[in-house]
């Protein structure tokens, strides 16, 4: 069976979507590291 | 291939690239949200105090762990899942996902989680939990489950780590506290899993998981449920009793003893029943297993009370 949202969302959608939410995660990464190393310091 | 073997047919057909929502249930949340909340209740309840971000950091990494481990134990058994109502919906099973991207993503969280807390953490907290995401993905999921009735026992270990984690992760030190805390899970695992499989029997006997019901019957079953929350009742008010200047107080006591005890009477409910036929809506086997889960909360969240309030 098929998920219904996903029968309504194209494949660029779907990557569009995949790809935001990597760029996000990596920011995210990147300012934790950025926190993680002033709070070592600290 | 056994019938525990991964299959690559599901994913091989689907259509469409994997959706971040698809990824993330792959983590099994429901489950990671009780594993992040025991994390933090050791974290916060340990003597000393780490920066907030550090804090942070470590539950991060506890629920990467925890769900990199539940990714590779749907990467596993998928073909399991697939003849089970309960989780034929998942992803893997659906082939909303392939495989490959399923392991991929496992193996990426659970690497990422173990260097991410041994670099910002500790790299004791960073071992234990490396062990509990092998405990959980390969000692329970493809050696124990497939093979014994014992499976739901010794591989409760795996979810029993996090406090632990968290514990070691605020001190740098395992002390008797944190191990007492693990117990309390590991024991607490058998009658909240052994209550769910008691009504979801024919889901396992259809599979060929052995669970305890299917291979010892219920009686078996529901007087081993008893059993346990019997040894649950003295062990979760342990905290309260323990020398030195970790022991819990008066709030965690009482609420161990309270919570241990309603505990108590619904698994009685439960050892003293039998089905009354295929019908059975099998009410206090449900009751018992929604209540397992809110008791962990609870008792854990007294532990934290328990921190702040002096009576």
């Amino acid at each position: 069976m098929e998920d219904p949202h996903r029968e309504t969302r194209s494949i660029e959608q779907i990557r569009k979507s995949r790809n935001r939410v990597l760029a996000l995660s990596l920011a995210a990464f990147v300012i934790l590291v950025f926190f993680i190393s002033i709070a070592k310091m600290s | 291939m056994t019938s525990t073997s991964p299959i690559t047919e599901a994913g091989a057909a689907a259509p469409l690239p994997a959706d971040w929502r698809d990824l993330f249930a792959l983590t099994k949340p429901r489950v990671m949200s009780l594993v992040i909340f025991t994390g933090l209740c050791g974290l916060i309840a340990a003597p000393d105090r780490i920066h907030p971000v550090l804090a942070f950091t470590a539950i991060l990494c506890i629920a990467m762990g925890a769900g990199g481990a539940a990714a590779l134990n749907q990467w596993w058994e998928a073909d399991i899942d697939a003849g089970m109502k309960r989780t034929a919906k998942r992803p893997l099973p659906q082939g909303r996902l392939d495989r490959t991207t399923a392991r991929d993503f496992a193996g990426v969280l659970c690497a990422a989680s173990v260097f991410l807390m041994g670099f910002a953490i500790s790299w004791l907290a960073a071992a234990i939990l490396a062990i509990s995401i092998i405990y959980y993905a390969v000692i329970y999921t493809v050696w124990l489950k497939p093979r014994t009735p014992q499976n739901i026992v010794i591989g409760g270990g795996a979810g029993a780590f996090p406090p632990l984690i968290g514990w070691v992760a605020a001190t740098g030190q395992i002390s008797l506290m944190p191990v007492v805390l693990f117990a309390i899970i590991f024991f607490w695992t058998p009658p909240h899993f052994w209550a769910l499989a008691l009504f979801v029997k024919s889901d396992y006997a259809k599979v060929g998981i052995p669970m305890m019901p299917v291979v010892a019957g219920e009686r078996s079953t529901r007087r081993q449920i008893l059993a346990y929350a019997i040894l649950l009742l003295p062990l979760s008010a342990l905290p309260w009793w323990l020398p030195g200047h970790e022991h819990s107080g008066a709030v965690y006591g009482i609420s161990a003893l309270v919570l241990s005890t309603i505990f108590l009477l619904l698994s009685i409910r439960v050892a003293f029943r039998e089905r009354t036929g295929p019908d059975d809506a099998m009410k206090p086997e449900k009751q018992l297993f929604g209540y397992s889960v809110l008791y962990l909360f609870a008792l854990f969240a007294a532990l934290v009370v328990d921190r702040f309030v002096v009576l």
